[in-house]
């Protein structure tokens, strides 16, 4: 289980979360939604430890994630695809693959896990020797989602991935990350997209101005009056 | 017909020495984002071991062997404890490490000179002056050595850079740094390793020179200077570019030598650089997208 308690986070004198608390379950999808600026990516990133937390912690498996390096928290096995997928433009996918397999444990299992990524993806075993920037929106969102399972997550974190691709193409990374779930890896999924994401998780919390004011599950929060009028537009 | 090819054979084999030189610098310039102005300052001082080791009767080439680990360990002394710190400091623009570079250049500089003046010193060996024919071209041995030498480390170096997982993170550090500490690159530890990498291959650059030219503390400048010129010239940051720049120099400066008289060498070589810079604003990198 990851355990976020209480933190707050600062980009420099300007403070985004607020004693921002919640817990992801093994094997469950949750997710964290909100508006724009609501603090959903200062939260991931916070978690795989770009920034740190002045005040509060966060757990893994009964280790201090926040007291630890970025390179360090994928070694434990939470894993960060970040917004807009930062790809490694010039190198090739299978070489961003790589990249994603850099912790000692990925290293020796490299070849195994790419095979499972090329099985989930046929499309990237097409173009493993093409540049990544090459590569269209949705070509590219897989190849970013392969590269974070190439570090063997526990936990894999998506931030927006559903970010500039066209509706058939949400529909299909969705339904990845739903097969990536089913196949043991805990997901932390955060989005703008409240409609799809609330359909498809166990659970959600919602955020806004960098504090959790709701959470419960997909359903409940669906039915609630805040989210529909917020959100939903209903 | 035979000038224009000893011509070209002079300007290629010049220009991988040159190659050497640029690719050092265009891997500094593509992770850390800064031009290093103490390029050429840092080869003269490889010259210099070169010229110490040789009055102990060490041969240039064999100097490799020391100068490249020692400018190693020089680059990851200044890109730890001068160029680091500068980038911690919010407040401080990134230009304030160029501003180092050229600090660590002039200080490099006036080092050398307390030490050994500013006389011209010379390495003769057996082959400085010894030449073989192919037809009626002449190759310099000792050029046409470090020539074969300079293609050896560019070799050795792509391979590092394509096939190993810290030539991966190096390449993938320029691309996008922040993504790259997300996949559990230590970004930090990158730039110094990238540093000393540039210190050692523009020692190599050194030592290849030294038997063919002279050694005084003042050559660090002219040299940057090329090395600033090759790196612009194969789109900044691009190592296949980085070759084709100094490739372009050697036979740019060769040509204008032969055609248009020595004095000429510099202009002809600066004047590729501007119609570079005006035709091809992004360098040959435009061409090879590489």
């Amino acid at each position: 289980m990851l355990k976020v308690s209480g933190i707050d986070v600062f980009y420099g004198d300007l403070q985004v979360l607020w004693d921002v608390s919640f817990e992801v379950r093994d094997n469950e999808i949750l997710v964290l939604v909100g508006a724009n600026g609501a603090g959903k990516s200062t939260t991931l990133k916070t978690i795989s430890g770009l920034l740190k937390p002045r005040k509060g912690t966060i757990e893994f498996g009964g280790v201090r994630l926040d007291e630890l390096s970025p390179d360090k928290v994928i070694g434990e096995g939470v894993v960060h695809v970040p917004e807009a997928r930062r790809l490694f433009r010039e190198m090739t996918v299978e070489e961003n693959l790589i990249m994603g397999s850099l912790s000692p444990e990925a290293r020796k299992k490299r070849a195994q896990t790419m095979e499972w990524v090329y099985e989930l993806f046929p499309r990237m075993k097409e173009r493993r020797k093409q540049a990544a920037g090459t590569l269209s929106g949705g070509e590219q969102q897989m190849a970013a989602i392969g590269r974070g399972l190439m570090a063997l997550p526990k936990v894999l974190m998506f931030d927006e991935p559903s970010l500039g691709l066209a509706p058939i193409l949400v529909q299909d990374v969705f339904e990845i990350v739903k097969r990536i779930n089913k196949e043991g890896v805990t997901v932390l999924l955060v989005e703008q997209n409240v409609r799809q994401t609330l359909a498809m998780c166990d659970r959600a919390y919602v955020l806004e101005n960098g504090r959790v004011v709701l959470e419960g599950t997909g359903k409940d929060l669906m039915n609630d009056a805040h989210v529909k009028e917020a959100y939903l537009g209903i | 017909m035979d000038v224009f090819l000893q011509t070209l054979v002079a300007g290629v084999l010049k220009g991988g020495l040159y190659a050497l030189i640029g690719i050092g610098m265009t891997l500094i310039m593509g992770v850390m984002g800064i031009i290093n102005l103490a390029h050429g300052q840092l080869m003269m001082l490889a010259m210099y071991v070169t010229f110490v080791l040789n009055t102990m009767g060490v041969d240039p080439y064999f100097s490799l062997f020391v100068a490249m680990p020692l400018l190693f360990l020089l680059g990851v002394g200044l890109q730890k404890f001068l160029l680091n710190p500068l980038i911690k400091a919010d407040t401080i623009l990134p230009e304030n490490q160029v501003l180092m570079t050229v600090g660590i250049g002039m200080a490099l500089t006036e080092i050398v000179r307390f030490g050994f003046t500013s006389d011209y010193k010379y390495i003769t060996t057996t082959y400085s002056n010894e030449t073989f024919f192919l037809g009626k071209i002449s190759f310099s041995m000792a050029l046409t050595i470090a020539f074969g030498i300079a293609i050896a480390f560019t070799v050795a170096m792509f391979f590092f850079l394509i096939k190993t997982d810290l030539g991966r993170s190096i390449r993938a550090t320029a691309q996008d740094k922040d993504a790259a500490t997300l996949m559990g690159v230590n970004t930090g530890r990158i730039t110094v390793i990238t540093f000393g990498l540039g210190s050692a291959l523009v020692a190599a650059a050194g030592c290849l020179l030294a038997p063919v030219y002279y050694i005084f503390p003042d050559l660090g400048g002219p040299f940057t200077a090329k090395a600033f010129i090759i790196t612009i010239l194969g789109g900044l940051g691009s190592t296949v570019g980085a070759i084709f720049g100094g490739v372009t120099l050697g036979l740019a400066e060769s040509m204008g030598a032969t055609y248009f008289g020595m004095e000429y060498e510099d202009i002809i070589g600066l004047t590729i650089f501007v119609l570079v810079l005006l035709f091809l604003p992004g360098g040959f990198k435009r061409l090879t997208k590489v």
